[in-house]
């Protein structure tokens, strides 16, 4: 009995010590004090405000990058970033969006986890006054702003250039396996329409496989794996992202395939996840959404917003990202980006 | 005809139920894919599965000894997720190891205290645990979700795509994974010994056995074998996406031991019910991919056949006064 009440002791105090040490508050963003300063109603406007920014989740390259980008121009002109990480639930979010409504801050930048969920939640935040951003997928939600990457457009142009790498002459074959995202999400589903109707015109191109692999490198490199195996003559494989494309990549490095089965995918252009693969051999060609110019379209739509102030009813504005060819000829040294830079220079 | 059975006793285990099915799927996919039968197919077959059986062996350990272990998954990834971004910095490689063990084992210690010496049961107590390590792990050792194996470790990420004799490096190390397991809970008495706590702790018990250090120390090789496990998944893709912690993952690693006959209840089933049950797992879903059927078709073709290999179990080892015991799920 003695040792049972023991071990409550050190676990509760265990428990605690770690809760507590959790609980460090980081610094709030104060800006500096100008004075004499030609634009006093700019940082007038923007001074105090609260942004508050909904991710799907926080810790991979894309939200890690538009949170540091937007942190320096906060920090800079005092304003606050609230950040609700709902780590990758959709319910989590939901209540993360109507919590933050409740507050009433100034802005609300919300990442869509798919094509529909958030759209109520987005609904009401606009019409309790509090102006919306939607950035990466968009639901069909009014919102003061869109910004993001047309994925119709990257699968188009992926099918494309997948194309004519097959009909070059000495290409194995001519045929082609698609590795989706999740079945339901924007980014997937209009990436696929869009590699769908490029094909449309290549009946020869054979799409011998199509699959989801819900963005997980492991299940890109089994289904690679097994398709490989399936087709040893396989010309290429279009990926979805390049976090999960990893596992792809390293499916076709271990059949000893890398150079001859071509992989075409897309992501935000981190370094590791890209230019590092790129030079490596491991990925063909790449499209880069160019994360810091992203978030450098956050921070001026948020800027833009706070100086409208909340009762300018305003057109829905779309940023669509530019998007970025990489190859390894291609590539520079600014073809790509790591979060150091971005929380230097970035935003 | 179930009579019959009843009265000679079961004739089938769930095990051989499970094999006979892993034969019949493979029959009928060899004769629909062309290609299915070849042997690098095969090879990649069992690779693809290697994993999901390493973690599901430590699985089968804790529930053998009635108990369960639901923090396996993120043990693993934020075990290996923290001993990627070690190696990284530049920590040397035993060192960075050795902590990253030390943090999976002190996972194995905690989950067992709070079970063997406060009693909470198993089940809540790894739920949570599996909470608190991803969360402690994403807050405190591994800044990102995804974490890259960097460029001077290639030679330790191309080890995992060796292929000796022929055979993928990753179903060598299940292999061997998984012999010292078997070996360990027949033949080395701390492993009978899981057995008897499992069937019935309070006659283990009296019989002198020390209940708690035991269930204790299942929980410690459970974490072991998460890391093994989580090792491997990293190596083959060359990084660890801690996410893998929140997804259901664990559901796969508790079916593939459950199918194979490793009873809920504890007790029952072995490393040989784990193997039968992964290839079962691999012969599926490497036949499904070839197919190119999709993610929804593939999940539900994958639950029907474990509820039919779980129906035939109940009809041919149905449960009475003295099979069917208190405390099974």
């Amino acid at each position: 009995m003695r040792t049972k009440k023991a071990m409550i002791g050190i676990v509760t105090s265990g428990l605690l010590a770690m809760l507590t040490a959790g609980c460090d508050n980081k610094p709030v963003a104060t800006g500096r004090a100008r004075t004499g300063n030609p634009y006093p109603e700019y940082y007038q406007a923007l001074h105090g405000k609260r942004v508050g920014f909904v991710p799907i989740a926080m810790g991979f390259d894309l939200t890690e990058a538009w949170l540091a980008g937007m942190q320096r121009q906060a920090q800079d002109l005092g304003y606050e970033i609230v950040v609700r990480d709902p780590n990758w639930s959709i319910e989590t979010g939901i209540q993360a969006i109507n919590s933050l409504i409740a507050e009433k801050p100034d802005i609300i930048v919300v990442q869509n986890n798919d094509g529909r969920s958030y759209r109520r939640a987005i609904q009401r935040a606009m019409t309790m006054g509090i102006p919306v951003i939607q950035v990466q997928q968009r639901v069909d939600a009014p919102s003061n702003y869109f910004i993001g990457p047309d994925f119709y457009e990257i699968g188009s142009l992926s099918a494309t250039a997948m194309v004519s790498q097959c009909s070059r002459p000495g290409a194995p074959s001519k045929k082609v396996a698609l590795l989706q995202g999740s079945l339901t999400g924007p980014a997937s589903v209009n990436e696929l329409q869009g590699i769908k109707s490029a094909l449309k015109s290549h009946p020869e191109i054979q799409v011998v496989s199509s699959q989801s692999t819900e963005w997980d490198a492991t299940k890109s490199y089994q289904i690679t794996s097994t398709v490989l195996k399936q087709h040893p003559d396989l010309c290429g494989i279009i990926g979805f992202w390049d976090v999960s494309d990893v596992g792809t990549s390293g499916a076709i490095r271990e059949a000893g395939l890398q150079g001859k089965v071509a992989l075409i995918t897309s992501g935000g252009g981190n370094r590791e996840a890209a230019c590092d693969r790129i030079r490596a051999g491991e990925f063909t060609r790449y499209y880069s959404y160019n994360v810091p110019g992203a978030a450098r379209d956050l921070n001026t739509a948020i800027k833009t917003l706070l100086q409208a102030g909340p009762s300018q009813p305003m057109k829905s504005v779309t940023l669509l990202n530019p998007l970025i060819v990489i190859t390894k000829e291609s590539m520079g040294p600014s073809s790509c980006w790591s979060l150091g830079e971005i929380r230097q220079v970035g935003g | 005809m179930f009579g019959d059975l009843l009265r000679r006793g079961p004739a089938l285990s769930q095990e051989a139920i499970v094999l006979l099915m892993a034969v019949l799927t493979f029959s009928v996919f060899s004769v629909l894919i062309p290609g299915f039968l070849a042997p690098a197919n095969i090879g990649a077959l069992m690779q693809n599965v290697s994993v999901l059986g390493i973690i599901a062996t430590g699985m089968a350990i804790t529930i053998i000894g009635r108990g369960i272990d639901l923090s396996l998954v993120a043990t693993g990834a934020i075990g290996v997720g923290w001993l990627i971004v070690q190696l990284n910095a530049g920590v040397p490689p035993p060192l960075a190891f050795l902590t990253a063990l030390g943090f999976c084992l002190c996972v194995g210690v905690f989950n067992g205290l709070v079970i063997a010496y406060l009693e909470v049961p198993p089940i809540f107590t790894t739920l949570a645990m599996g909470s608190i390590v991803y969360g402690f792990g994403k807050y405190f050792l591994i800044p990102a979700d995804v974490n890259y194996f960097s460029e001077q470790w290639k030679w330790l990420t191309d080890l995992a795509v060796e292929r000796p004799l022929g055979i993928p490096a990753p179903v060598i190390t299940f292999a061997i994974v998984a012999l010292m397991a078997h070996l360990f809970l027949k033949y080395v008495t701390a492993g009978r010994f899981i057995y008897a706590a499992g069937d019935n702790p309070t006659t283990a018990r009296i019989t002198g056995i020390s209940i708690r250090w035991l269930t204790l120390f299942t929980y410690m090789l459970s974490a072991i074998f998460a890391l093994i496990g989580g090792l491997l998944m990293a190596l083959v893709v060359a990084g660890m996406n801690t996410r893998i912690a929140s997804s259901n993952m664990v559901y796969d690693v508790i079916l593939v031991a459950v199918l194979g006959g490793v009873a809920l209840s504890g007790g029952r089933g072995g490393v040989k019910s784990v193997v039968v049950g992964t290839i079962l797992i691999g012969i599926l879903l490497n036949g499904m991919t070839m197919l190119d059927l999709d993610f929804t078709t593939q999940n539900i073709i994958k639950a029907v056949t474990l509820l039919m290999a779980l129906i035939i179990d109940s009809f041919v080892n149905p449960k009475d006064e003295q099979t069917g015991r208190q405390g099974d799920i």
